[in-house]
């Protein structure tokens, strides 16, 4: 199924072919630069005490013992940071009518939920800070709480923000087609309530910042472990009110981020204030557990829906409310309310029904902000979604690879608007289950789960299909008014040893950005791979873009790559083509050769064009002005998002007496469009799907009555490891779009997408013989065994 | 050593190596109450990077010979406080003299926590969800004890008090865990139930059974994870005690449970659910136990 750009036997065709990621080694060699990593000279250290209260009004906060410590800097409470420190607001002008309070580094008067950074401390040592943080006394007044979505909605209950007169962030609704009258016509209505635990996202290396602000330039360096140096240059120079370009974001080697590191944190806000304050370099790491209780959680959601089918299973409708609790903010400056209404919008994606109707709630409440994380809102609506199909085709009769190969959008009726509004240029659903249909021997599976009951031991198989969101255009963000980019920008120079180097604004967080960047240039340009130098993450040196997010890197960095190549490319070959007295056109570069397009036998080196361009322009003729450096920026066109779309198959067992899960297979076909690196797409799916199994089975972020987060360490907190992880196996189907020269299109979110849908779909599989089902993530013992009345 | 400033959280303390148990001891009583004996750290150290301790003094035993080595001693096997986690897997005294150690000890946490954690620490430590202090009460061990006040040995039923309170006393150290040597007639059996591999089980349990044939003339079962300290459950031991491992047996233990267990308030694992899942562990234990015969 492998679309036809490039052979893999020509030279230099890296597209499409598994080559290893160039700073693997370095960072296997643990050669890695992470921002925990660096010490400059006069560096401090900040600490944070945090709120012990869900909602609490501050009466008084007393440092004076803190402030005498030996080798304390500075003690900063909110009121000092506010007077360097303009207030933000998350929310976008695309959510009408969306509000959210204003915030600030550290509060003034009220903290909002438990954990909060209230005071910080700066000292010559992270540990003298922490004993600093000991001789603060803040005296709270506890103020009446919200912690779950029944109480914030209360009529009467307690109420967040002041001033307002209920708990409501935003409302959004959707209604097309005749949702009434295909429901009163349907001869099946399945229906079910949903609920999905806030879950976050667990990065090996947690949130990290050095803020170096220079009074003498009046210039602030910030070295930060982000997914998005200029969306934070942008942000930090607004706030703290120095100009742009005086600002400089480095974000170097990164230990994963997931959409979690590109949201406006009060403690890393707050660090750029202190370094302004002290005029030296302030540093603060986050430890695991300030992760748990100030990184954004995600998900959190409670979903009622229906679906209605006529007789013969075609689906008629949709009927979905979701009611999502966020924290006592909207985050800044993507907002929280970008999941659910991602939930809305891709609640039946794949099929071809028409009548559709949804209402979201987005609701505060005293926790931590939600916002986005990988996959953001793709897992509530996939789960949703193909639970209702199975328990649609349970009850017209249908097995579940039949009432989907049914409904799905056919491959050959593209283009498709699906039943939310969104529009798919070219998806492939049929091409995607017949083959995983295939690739897990569905019918092998079924008779074993067959056999195997009968000696009490019970198997579930379940499958999921998915669209996912990627590539997106300014609809995303511009248009809401956000200052992010949906562009990239590229920067490609030949360095006079004739090897090109690549400045680019898409980012690496481990994922293999800088790999597919160097194959697609050294593909594009016709140089070894190992030629080409990637460079990323540092606003001094590579251009403004949006760098890397909502799996935009390889569609869209990529594009800005090949386009930028390209441009090179002519201009190499003017060279060339002046020098050897050609035409351009007649003119080809193989493996940093030029030659003869025709006959491709080599002319002259590139290191000889740069050669003669950079020291003996005077032997060209009179007038030339040799161009070894480009720069191009490329921001998507056509189709607001790339969609792309595949499918999910798992295979477990349920113990039932114990409640326990085991995952023993998990089956993925797939469709990003055009593939650049098979073995990085592969491992992206690997990662997404291990992610979206620990939110199905195990991830969690459990609160008490009273707003406190009761596992907060990785012994409580259940991220998947290595031992509960089955084999994953996976297939493509490539349909590029059309909208790129490359036609690649994202794919790091897909797995994650449909992971948890799939293994909640097997285990209620595995439950039909009782009467049981399961309808909440994470699926865990106690709800097993509740379910099965075990206790 | 250049050590990072930003990692290290703890509160100052001094460090002091003691070579000999009367070293130990004596910086102990110098120090007063605030000082703590640190061998292998796997819980001590988290505490203090939480600011949970904060002990003026950590004397480090590691390097006291007389706490190390596994040994035969009479009708026992000695096994020296200082004996890592994951000597228990290495050790071939422990395969053949105290199996059940063997066999709970891939199930504690992780290898690179077995590489340091220690057996008398654990034991010491008296975590109710942890392995090895449960599986000494089911060996019926004895722990051997030095402190300003002299050396003593200690049942295991006589050991564990309270949530991590146990018979030690301030400035005590546990040098040796005596278990009887496992012999012919005996059997036994372990298994947890866990989320995730070396994880603290949500139950746990392990069983040694003294049989004649098919008959059961002694058993002792233990369980970790359902309450304030690893739990002998002598209510079901006693349904057992002279009979054989039929299913009628084995279901009577399993209902003995609720009398022997009162499992703690939790919301992920409520008390119904945990007795449960001790009931399901016993019933599978006791099956393998059987047919072990």
């Amino acid at each position: 199924m492998s679309a036809p750009l490039t052979s893999l036997d020509r030279p230099n065709s890296y597209i499409g072919r598994s080559v290893p990621r160039p700073n693997a080694k370095r960072l296997l060699a643990g050669r890695g630069r992470y921002v925990s990593d660096l010490r400059l000279p006069r560096m401090l250290y900040a600490a944070f005490l945090r709120s012990p209260h869900a909602h609490a009004k501050i009466v008084s906060i007393n440092t004076d013992e803190a402030r005498k410590l030996e080798g304390v800097h500075l003690v900063a409470i909110g009121a000092d940071l506010a007077k360097i420190c303009t207030p933000w607001t998350g929310t976008l002008d695309h959510f009408k009518g969306m509000i959210s309070a204003p915030q600030l580094p550290l509060p003034l008067d009220r903290v909002v939920w438990a954990g909060q950074a209230v005071v910080a401390v700066v000292a010559e040592s992270r540990a003298i800070a922490e004993d600093a943080l000991e001789l603060i006394e803040v005296d709270y007044e506890d103020l009446p709480l919200v912690v779950d979505i029944d109480s914030a909605r209360a009529a009467g209950g307690p109420v967040i923000n002041p001033g307002s007169t209920n708990n409501i962030c935003f409302r959004a609704q959707l209604d097309n087609g005749a949702v009434d009258d295909a429901f009163a016509h349907a001869a099946h209505v399945v229906e079910e309530e949903f609920s999905f635990g806030r879950h976050t996202a667990v990065t090996l290396e947690p949130r990290a910042i050095v803020a170096d602000y220079d009074p003498a330039a009046g210039a602030l360096t910030v070295h930060h472990a982000t997914q998005t140096p200029y969306q934070f240059q942008d942000l930090y120079s607004r706030h703290y009110g120095i100009a742009e370009a005086h600002v400089r974001v480095v974000a170097t080697d990164i230990g994963g981020s997931f959409g979690m590191k590109l949201h406006v944190y009060h403690e890393d806000m707050a660090v750029v204030g202190l370094s302004i304050l002290l005029g030296r370099p302030v540093k603060y790491v986050a430890d695991r557990i300030e992760s748990f209780v100030s990184d954004i959680h995600a998900r959190d959601h409670r979903v009622r829906a229906r679906m209605a089918l006529d007789a013969k299973g075609e689906i008629l409708a949709m009927d979905v409310r979701d009611l999502t609790a966020i924290g006592a903010f909207s985050t800044y400056p993507r907002t929280s309310v970008v999941e659910g209404n991602q939930v809305i919008r891709l609640m039946g994606a794949p099929y071809r029904f028409k009548n559709y109707r949804a209402t979201l709630e987005v609701i505060f409440q005293n926790k931590v902000q939600t916002s986005q994380y990988r996959a953001v809102g793709h897992p509530i609506a996939c789960a949703v979604t193909e639970r209702l199909v199975d328990m649609a085709a349970a009850k017209v009769g249908l097995d579940p690879f039949s009432i989907r190969a049914q409904n799905v959008i056919a491959d050959d009726a593209y283009p498709q608007t699906s039943p939310t509004g969104y529009r798919f240029e070219a998806l492939s659903h049929q091409a995607c289950l017949k083959r995983l249909h295939e690739l897990m021997d569905y019918d092998g599976l079924r008779a074993e789960q067959a056999d195997l009951r009968k000696r009490g031991v019970y198997r579930g198989i379940g499958i999921a299909a998915f669209v996912e969101i990627t590539n997106p255009s300014p609809a995303f963000y511009g248009v809401g008014g956000a200052r992010i980019s949906s562009q990239d920008g590229a920067i490609l120079s030949v360095t006079p040893s004739g090897e090109v180097r690549c400045l680019i604004s898409v980012t690496e967080q481990g994922q293999g950005t800088e790999a597919i960047i160097s194959q697609i240039v050294a593909d594009q340009l016709g140089i070894a791979q190992e030629h080409v130098k990637v460079i990323t993450g540092d606003t001094e040196v590579t251009p403004h873009g949006g760098a890397t997010w909502a799996c935009r890197g390889a569609g869209i960095g990529g594009e800005t790559a090949l386009q930028a190549t390209r441009a090179l490319k002519r201009n190499i070959l003017e060279i060339a083509a002046l020098i050897l007295q050609e035409q351009p056109s007649a003119l080809d570069i193989i493996n940093g050769e030029i030659v003869d397009a025709g006959t491709r036998n080599q002319r002259i080196p590139i290191s000889e064009i740069a050669r003669i361009a950079y020291f003996r322009s005077d032997t060209l003729p009179p007038g030339t002005q040799a161009q070894l450096t480009v720069s191009h920026h490329f921001a998507p066109q056509g189709y607001p998002f790339a969609f792309t779309n595949g499918i999910q198959g798992c295979s477990l067992e349920v113990d039932v007496e114990t409640g326990f899960v085991k995952v023993l297979k998990h089956f993925i076909v797939e469709d990003c469009g055009r593939i650049i690196n098979p073995m990085l797409v592969d491992e992206q799916l690997r990662g997404g799907i291990v992610q979206g199994l620990g939110a199905a089975l195990f991830e969690e972020c459990r609160y008490s009555e009273t707003g406190q987060l009761v596992n907060g360490s990785l012994a409580d907190y259940l991220v998947p490891m290595a031992m509960e992880m089955p084999d994953i196996v996976i297939a493509h189907v490539e349909t590029p779009t059309a909208d790129t020269v490359l036609g690649a299109k994202g794919v790091g979110e897909a797995g994650t997408a449909a992971a948890s849908a799939c293994v909640l779909n097997a285990v209620n599989d595995a439950l039909t013989p009782f009467d049981a089902t399961i309808n909440s993530i994470p699926i865990t013992p106690i709800k097993i065994l509740k379910a099965l009345k075990r206790f | 050593m250049d050590i990072e400033e930003t990692a290290v959280k703890a509160r100052a303390f001094s460090y002091f190596r003691a070579a000999t148990i009367d070293q130990a001891l004596d910086a102990h009583a110098r120090a007063g109450d605030d000082a703590r004996f640190i061998a292998g750290g796997q819980s001590l150290v988290p505490a203090l990077s939480l600011r949970l301790q904060a002990p003026r003094l950590l004397i480090d035993i590691t390097h006291i010979d007389e706490m190390r080595g596994v040994r035969r001693e009479g009708g026992y096997l000695r096994i020296g406080a200082l004996t890592r986690h994951c000597e228990m897997l290495s050790e071939p005294l422990v395969a053949e003299f105290a199996p059940l150690l063997h066999a709970a000890a891939p199930f504690v946490a992780h290898p690179a926590i077995r590489n340091r954690g220690t057996f008398g620490g654990s034991v010491a430590l008296a975590d109710p969800a942890s392995e090895f202090p449960a599986m000494t009460l089911a060996l019926d061990a004895e722990i051997e004890i030095v402190g300003p006040t002299g050396r003593r040995r200690v049942k295991a039923d006589d050991f564990f008090l309270d949530l991590f309170e146990t018979a030690l006393q301030p400035g005590e150290l546990i040098t040796a865990i005596y278990v009887p040597l496992f012999k012919a007639d005996q059997r036994f059996a372990f298994d947890e139930l866990a989320r995730r591999r070396g994880d603290y089980a949500m139950v746990g349990c392990g069983i040694m059974a003294t049989c004649a044939g098919d008959r059961i003339n002694d058993i002792r079962i233990s369980f970790f994870s359902v309450g304030n300290t690893p739990t002998r459950v002598k209510g079901a031991e006693a349904t057992l005690i002279g009979s054989s491992l039929d299913a009628e047996r084995i279901a009577a233990a399993q209902a003995a449970l609720e009398g022997d267990l009162a499992p703690p308030d939790s919301d992920e694992v409520p008390p119904a659910m945990r007795l449960h899942l001790a009931r399901v562990l016993l019933g599978r234990l006791l099956g393998r136990l059987g047919e072990s015969a």
